[in-house]
């Protein structure tokens, strides 16, 4: 038995208490903040001392129960899933400053139960990102698909019940019917569900099976919103425009591609995965998936969609990654987690502050209102190139890796999709700024100000973030490496 | 002495106790005296299976004649786990029946139902340790009986109907099963399951051992419910008392399943069953059905005892399919749900009692705004529910989780995409529930509050216990397995 590191269960349990002290809290908005944001700067704490050791090349775990001889309940923290913790973590706090303005300017309802699903979601993905078998990641998946619905449906308006409905069906149905199915045939054919660098499915069954599984896997884990899988993203947009930041644009999707990197890295193993003939089906599904929703996406007048679509594309590349399973398409994919977390979650702070301020959710409304909310633009503009990848912006960054992928397994064709999508993403974001600063404020805008302060903060210290990702890549970079590059 | 004894006084402390509750009439007095009953029988229930664990099977001669001739008690591994399952939820339910059956019942039915219950549970547990095989029958038409007086005591008069129902479905089972083990006496000259089981091998080619196998399984198929014999099912459970409720579902079917496999098994054994016969194929097919119709059928319901009466239907479904595959993984999966299924649907059914304390319905609509008027209650609900979906950390998962290994392995791999698309179905009935309970506003009109402690103690020691088997599962696995492996194997 390995020593139990007490730190793991520890951070898990940090939102979770915070989440007993909110409903305890109640109604005193102040008191029960504070219990958010100071909890959210501990966790950060936490996860920096547990980082520490990451780098050091430890690998740290702890053991729950094992309700089946073999299948325990564990964590086990490699450098990739640091990573994503760390991504989750470190944006839980700047989310909480934002959404006590965010939910406070737009005078929001139930506001106590959206503070406490908030930071139980942040435990199912910080739990996700810890996990250390499939099994244990299954658990967790589940519990953030679950712990999230009512978060989707805040507004209570059959819209957002509708939009809740398809969330829980498309998320349910996938990984019941498909992950699930994979996990089992997984246990069955390789007698365990540890990650192992290598696989664990490598040189257990014929291609075909194995593929079959492969299939499985990619469809089944429906939060990765792989086309025709990706309804329910844009669905969960009718939630408060922080859920929609920090769980739509960085938990849940991300749990999702966080997921397809670990099978691909650890269960199926990159050197099967590349003589499999499901992998080029899956390559032409993702091809597809990322040039048809940056389509989509600029047809999209409601700007949320947008983002929404933009994200699908974007969580293609990373699926991709994890599909090329070279090492630079791995590095790549693992880098795009942080990059296009921290570029989106921008774009979605904006889109919020917009809706506060303006009660603006359409693009088509908002003609000359970057003069009147400056910052808020700015913001926008940082996040928007850093998506598209330009430098000096840290997005660049994950595109080269992912760009570089492609070369080494010598597929000019998603190459040239790379290529053609950044394009297209100039066509569907920068619009936006320029409409906003270049256009004809309409004479009912001019009284619209900047957003609250709260929402401000958070949305400078993203971009700054973005900004600084281009310049000091590298410890993320080394944990990408780390899990790539034993 | 005492611990010599156990296996007569499993059946004897409540089959005695029945008639003297009656003798004490006030039902003040015959609540605290069924409830030391059920606790004796419990302490009793554990003791054996401790003692079977220890010492192997023990066969206890009936009034000193020792088998073939007398009547044999025989506990293995296999009876000793139903019959712990049996009498603990007896204890549970029977302390939650104070409160319950004073609110349900007038003060004149309170005494009767409470001696009703206690001869069920006698029955129940008599059907379990039993070694004879026309025994089985007596205890069954005991239980059944009484069972049919617990049912009728439902305060809506659509119990009555669901009662005759119920009685013409369970008389015609029951006398299948006798048929079944009078053919069997003709031919072998011998009630004792021991000894049939030595003795039918000889005769087993014979129109007589077939006939008489078709009218066992039948009959007991009627008993357990598998689709498409469950017709009595849904209405004895939607209109009988809440206690009754909890306490038949989660004890009668799994006592006629135990019964099934003691024939089939034991008394048939598994070359016969299986091979001469094709019983394996027919339960699968059977299995099948039942795991998709009646939870399908469930997600219509808007009577919420009746909706989990259906789900009921289909994870007998899930045992039989088990039980189908006839290896040891196979029955000790269909054995672990056995188990789990009666914690998690009694701690339902208990719940629902809660419910109906509270606002005397459990239409759908009672369950407007239940997530925040009865907030102990609705979660009882919902973690029970989860566990009949099979998520992880639930006793409902593990009992799926063996089932879906034992179809892989024998090659069965479409079954596993049944028992997930049945998982699926339980999490959409049980989805309509929670979108009731927590999104929708409470009425003003009627003020709900939580239900009694008297209520929520038995229920959530229930619920809880299904968390805990689902994460702590050396009890339930371990027996399982022994207890599989006993049936299999057989007394040769």
């Amino acid at each position: 038995m390995m020593e139990q590191h007490l730190l793991l269960p520890l951070i898990v349990a940090l939102p979770l208490l915070a989440a007993v002290l909110i409903r305890i809290i109640g109604d005193r908005p102040n008191p029960r903040e504070a219990v958010t944001l100071i909890t959210a700067a501990i966790l950060l704490g936490l996860l920096g001392l547990l980082a520490g050791d990451i780098y050091r090349g430890e690998q740290p775990s702890f053991t729950f129960a094992e309700p089946v001889p073999g299948l325990p309940i564990r964590f086990h923290v490699e450098p990739l899933g640091m990573l994503f913790a760390l991504v989750a973590g470190s944006l839980w706090l700047v989310t909480s400053i934002y959404a006590i303005g965010y939910m406070r300017g737009h005078h929001e309802q139930n506001q106590t139960r959206f503070f406490m699903c908030f930071a139980i979601a942040i435990a199912a993905t910080l739990a996700v990102s810890f996990s250390g078998n499939l099994f244990t990641l299954f658990v967790f998946y589940e519990v953030l698909t679950l712990s999230t619905y009512p978060l989707v449906t805040h507004a209570g308006t059959p819209e957002a019940k509708r939009a809740g409905r398809v969330y829980l069906g498309i998320l349910l149905g996938t990984s019941i019917g498909f992950f699930l199915f994979a996990i089992l045939w997984t246990w069955f054919l390789a007698g365990t569900l540890e990650f192992r660098p290598g696989g664990v499915l490598a040189g257990t069954g014929d291609s075909i099976l194995l593929s079959a599984i492969l299939l499985l896997f990619f469809f089944g884990i429906g939060k990765a919103a792989l086309m025709p899988f990706h309804r329910w993203l844009p669905a969960a947009m009718v939630a408060p425009t922080p859920v929609s930041a920090l769980l739509h644009a960085v938990a849940v999707v991300k749990a999702g591609v966080f997921s397809l990197l670990k099978i691909s890295l650890y269960i199926i193993g990159p050197e099967t995965l590349m003589t499999l003939p499901g992998r080029q089906i899956l390559l032409i599904v993702v091809a597809v998936s990322i040039l048809l929703a940056s389509l989509i996406a600029m047809r999209q007048d409601n700007l949320k969609k947008r983002l929404a679509y933009s994200t699908i594309s974007q969580l293609g590349y990373i699926t991709l990654g994890a599909l090329l399973a070279t090492s630079a398409g791995l590095i790549g994919g693992s880098m795009h987690i942080v990059m296009h977390a921290f570029a989106k979650i921008t774009l979605f702070f904006a889109a919020g502050a917009i809706l506060v301020a303006a009660h603006k959710s359409e693009i088509s409304q908002l003609d000359g209102l970057g003069r009147r909310m400056p910052l808020t633009f700015i913001a926008f503009t940082v996040g928007a190139l850093s998506i598209i990848g330009l430098p000096p912006f840290g997005g660049m960054w994950s595109k080269w890796y992912l760009a570089l992928g492609t070369l080494e397994a010598g597929e000019l064709i998603l190459l040239a999709t790379l290529m053609v999508s950044s394009l297209l993403n100039i066509a569907y974001l920068l619009p936006i700024p320029l409409r906003a600063f270049l256009g004809k404020t309409a004479e009912e805008d001019r009284h619209i100000g900047e957003a609250p302060l709260p929402c401000l903060i958070a949305m400078g210290v993203t971009s700054l973030a973005c900004l600084l990702l281009f310049f000091f890549p590298q410890p993320w970079y080394q944990l990408a490496s780390m899990a790539v590059l034993p | 002495m005492i611990s010599a004894n156990l296996p007569a006084l499993q059946v004897i402390i409540p089959l005695l106790a029945a008639p003297l509750a009656f003798l004490l009439r006030k039902p003040r007095l015959v609540w605290p005296f069924a409830l030391l009953t059920t606790v004796l029988t419990l302490l009793v229930s554990i003791g054996l299976l401790q003692q079977v664990l220890d010492q192997g099977v023990i066969s206890y001669a009936m009034g000193g004649w020792s088998p073939p001739w007398g009547i044999e008690y025989r506990v293995d591994s296999a009876n000793a786990f139903v019959a712990l399952i049996v009498s603990a939820m007896g204890a549970i339910v029977m302390f939650y029946a104070g409160t319950s059956i004073r609110h349900e019942l007038p003060e004149h039915k309170q005494t009767l139902f409470h001696v009703a219950y206690l001869l069920c549970l006698a029955g129940l547990l008599g059907i379990v340790v039993t070694g004879d095989a026309f025994n089985v029958f007596v205890f069954l038409e005991v239980s059944s009986l009484s069972t049919y007086i617990m049912v009728s005591l439902g305060a809506n008069r659509r119990a009555l109907t669901a009662t005759f129902q119920y009685l013409i479905m369970g008389t015609l089972g029951a006398t299948f099963i006798l048929i079944g083990v009078g053919l069997m006496y003709v031919m072998t000259g011998t009630l004792n399951m021991v000894d049939l089981a030595q003795r039918l091998p000889e005769v087993a080619e014979t129109r007589t051992i077939y006939s008489a196998f078709a009218f066992v399984t039948v009959g007991v198929c009627l008993k357990l419910a598998l689709f498409p014999l469950h017709g009595w099912l849904p209405n004895a459970y939607a209109y009988a008392p809440s206690v009754a409720t909890a306490f038949v579902a989660s004890t009668a079917t799994k006592v006629a399943i135990y019964v099934l496999l003691r024939f089939v098994l034991t008394i048939f054994g598994v070359t016969f069953s299986f091979n001469t016969m094709p019983l394996g194929q027919i339960l699968m097919v059977l299995a099948i059905l039942a795991i998709l119709i009646p939870s399908t059928v469930a997600i219509y319901q808007t009577n919420i005892k009746r909706l989990f009466a259906y789900s009921s239907v289909g994870q007998v479904g899930y045992i039989i399919l088990g039980i189908s595959f006839g290896t040891v993984l196979g029955v000790s999966a269909g054995l672990l749900h056995i188990f789990n299924h009666a914690l998690m649907k009694g701690g339902i059914f208990l719940a629902l009692g809660c419910l109906y304390y509270r606002t005397g319905s459990v239409q759908l609509d009672a369950f407007r705004g239940l997530g925040k008027t009865m907030p102990w209650t609705m979660a009882a609900i919902v973690v029970g529910g989860l566990g009949l979906v099979g998520v992880p950390l639930t006793a409902g998962f593990i009992s799926k989780w063996y089932l879906v290994m034992a179809a892989l392995e024998q090659g069965y791999w479409p079954l596993a995409v049944v028992v997930l698309a049945g998982s699926l179905l339980a999490a959409v009935y049980l989805w309509k529930l929670v979108e009731m309970a927590y999104f929708q506003q409470p009425d003003n009109a009627t003020e709900v509050r939580e239900a009694p402690l008297a209520l929520l103690l038995p229920t959530w020691l229930v619920i809880a216990s299904t968390i805990y088997f689902g994460i702590n599962t050396d009890l339930t696995i371990g027996v399982a397995t022994l207890a599989a492996e006993t049936l299999i194997e057989g007394v040769r």
